[in-house]
């Protein structure tokens, strides 16, 4: 690895810290919300969007082929505005208008109410389906832009995410990748005690997707990945991240009571001294 | 007797089969229009743009809520999707995906809810759609069009498309005939279409309806009763001058709809009038209660949707608006 890539490096992880940290800062301030599911998918949302897999233009957020990024696991909602606001599609003012009245930054994203927001997701498992259809209709328009759907676990657990898993391979979608956020946790316990999904890698392989398993909070990994995910061809790919849930702080990792719940300000002093760290 | 007889209305092919000419025509005219199919696309007659765009149809399989949520997708790429099915499993089975991607996102796409009502027949309870009008309700955001005649329904198929935003139109198995010279047919979304004149009592109908009111207006005109009949194509936006008219000028009110009276278009009238003009109404509908297999002219009669039930029930409203006055 050469030095250039190495400061890249460093500056993606000062990215996912400042990203956890909105987090933070927006979910404790509107005393609600999901922040360790943003948490474990922070890295994973830090390579897309700033490891130079997304092509986009933030001052032109509908350019009609940018790559589509739709976050099905709606709850990580904070941690989408907050790559958003990085990334310059709308000032970073409005992050702290989270769940506030008269506010686009919803509680979970709404299609079109904020520059970058591609879809409405909160109602889990439908993410998987409008990514197939975003390929679909980029091929009808001859138009070779890449789909990223970011996946809960637990979602997994939906018919439809394999009805759309079944029709990503039917209908060929090589532009199609999707991510699991594997962090083992649903919201009332861990997932292998409330409804396993292993095994899981032979799932997706069975039905007709190429996967790659990754280590989810190793942005160089990922980017890695990522990219072999765009050499496939002929099927969708899938990347079955690990990750932790709560992933930045101690006393909410893999701690799934915390699913729901924002911090209470003391403790979010107490997680903003280990994000600093 | 046959539907449509008594008021002297023109026999027509069945009502999907008109659907399938008119998505068709919609298609050949503007090439963003999709279609997805959700594996039924011989009985709604959706195939018939199968054949002549493959590159536009997706048959999704049976697994309506990846129907619903590709085709909102293909919305957002900038394509205008009917996304077709039985009203009773599409609706129901993708209840929530419609919601999600296609009425609180409110996106530019069409579904199309065919087999409505109980008039599909023999095969039963099971694939009727007696509650589509009531869940389509449930979406503030959609566009209510249920066609009456032939000359109507490619209409609505072409306004659907040129209207921006979520439209749902219904469908179905049965033959209604024509109400509209096919030359002289008014259509505009939220404009309810007066079809008959008549002063003594109002009665409104959608879908196969309309033809019955007719055939009850001609069963009260014998009886000296002059009934206007309404066409009441859209349930959203709904007509409320149309309505108030309706009710000052007539003074009572019969509605009849292929659906659950619980809902439906009847109550929602009832809503309206209510706030407006309160005058006599009586409700010709489904009375909390599944059909059953049979022949359709049988199940419209032990289910009480004839011209005979429609013409009762306005002799009941003009009856209590004689006791008020």
């Amino acid at each position: 690895m050469g030095s250039s890539m190495q400061t890249d490096l460093e500056k993606l992880k000062e990215l996912a810290r400042q990203l956890r940290l909105d987090v933070l800062d927006m979910t404790t301030q509107a005393a609600s919300g999901h922040p360790s599911s943003c948490w474990s998918a922070t890295e994973i949302v830090t390579a897309l969007f700033f490891g130079g897999i997304l092509r986009y233009r933030s001052d032109d957020p509908w350019w009609p082929v940018r790559d589509r990024f739709i976050l099905s696991k709606g709850h990580a909602a904070p941690l989408l505005y907050a790559a958003l606001a990085a990334a310059g599609y709308f000032p970073r003012d409005l992050l702290w208008r989270l769940r506030q009245i008269d506010s686009p930054v919803q509680g979970h994203p709404i299609q079109g109410m904020l520059p970058g927001v591609e879809a409405t997701t909160g109602s889990l498992g439908q993410g998987l389906s409008l990514g197939v259809g975003h390929v679909l209709g980029g091929r009808l328009n001859g138009l070779t832009y890449r789909v990223y759907v970011l996946l809960g676990d637990g979602e997994c657990e939906a018919g439809q995410t394999w009805e759309a898993a079944m029709a990503g391979a039917h209908f060929k979608c090589d532009t199609l990748t999707a991510i699991v956020d594997y962090n083992k946790y649903q919201e009332t316990g861990p997932i292998s005690r409330e409804m396993a999904l292993e095994p899981f890698v032979d799932k997706w392989r069975s039905f007709g997707w190429h996967v790659q398993e990754v280590d989810g909070h190793d942005i160089q990994a990922l980017i890695q990945a990522l990219r072999q995910a765009q050499a496939v061809r002929g099927q969708p790919s899938v990347l079955i991240a690990h990750t932790i849930k709560g992933k930045g702080v101690s006393f909410v990792e893999a701690d799934y009571t915390w699913h729901g719940r924002a911090l209470n300000p003391e403790q979010a002093a107490r997680a903003r001294e280990e994000l600093l760290r | 007797m046959r539907l449509g007889e008594r008021a002297g209305l023109k026999p027509a092919k069945p009502m999907r089969d008109v659907f399938g000419d008119a998505l068709l025509e919609v298609c050949r005219k503007n090439p963003k229009v999709v279609v997805l199919d959700g594996d039924l696309g011989n009985s709604t007659k959706a195939e018939t743009v199968r054949q002549a765009f493959p590159e536009r149809f997706f048959n999704i399989g049976i697994a309506e809520s990846n129907l619903v949520s590709i085709g909102a997708g293909l919305a957002a790429c900038g394509f205008i999707p009917f996304i077709t099915s039985f009203s009773s499993f599409l609706l129901c089975n993708a209840y929530d995906q419609i919601r999600l991607c296609i009425a609180l996102s409110n996106i530019n796409a069409k579904i199309l809810g065919s087999h409505g009502g109980i008039t599909l027949g023999k095969d039963g309870p099971t694939q009727m759609g007696i509650e589509d009008l009531a869940l389509v309700g449930g979406w503030p955001t959609f566009t209510i069009l249920v066609p009456s005649d032939p000359t109507i329904m490619h209409k609505a198929v072409a306004a659907a498309v040129e209207h921006p935003g979520p439209v749902f139109v219904r469908s179905s198995r049965v033959a209604m005939p024509y109400i509209y010279p096919p030359d002289a047919c008014p259509f505009e979304i939220g404009k309810a279409n007066v079809v008959r004149q008549g002063h003594d009592v109002t009665l409104i109908g959608c879908g196969i309806m309309v033809a019955m009111a007719l055939d009850a207006a001609a069963i009260l005109a014998e009886e000296g009763i002059q009934a206007r009949v309404i066409d009441m194509h859209t349930l959203r936006p709904w007509d409320v001058e149309t309505l108030a008219a309706a009710a000052r000028e007539t003074g009572a009110i019969v509605t009849a709809e292929e659906h659950l009276l619980q809902g439906g278009m009847g109550s929602n009238i009832a809503r309206i009038v209510a706030g407006i003009h309160p005058v006599p109404m009586r409700f010709v509908g489904l009375n909390d209660t599944y059909a059953e297999s049979a022949d359709p002219e049988d199940l419209l009669r032990k289910y009480g949707l004839t011209a005979e039930n429609i013409a009762a029930a306005a002799r009941q409203a003009i009856a209590a608006k004689v006791a008020r006055t």
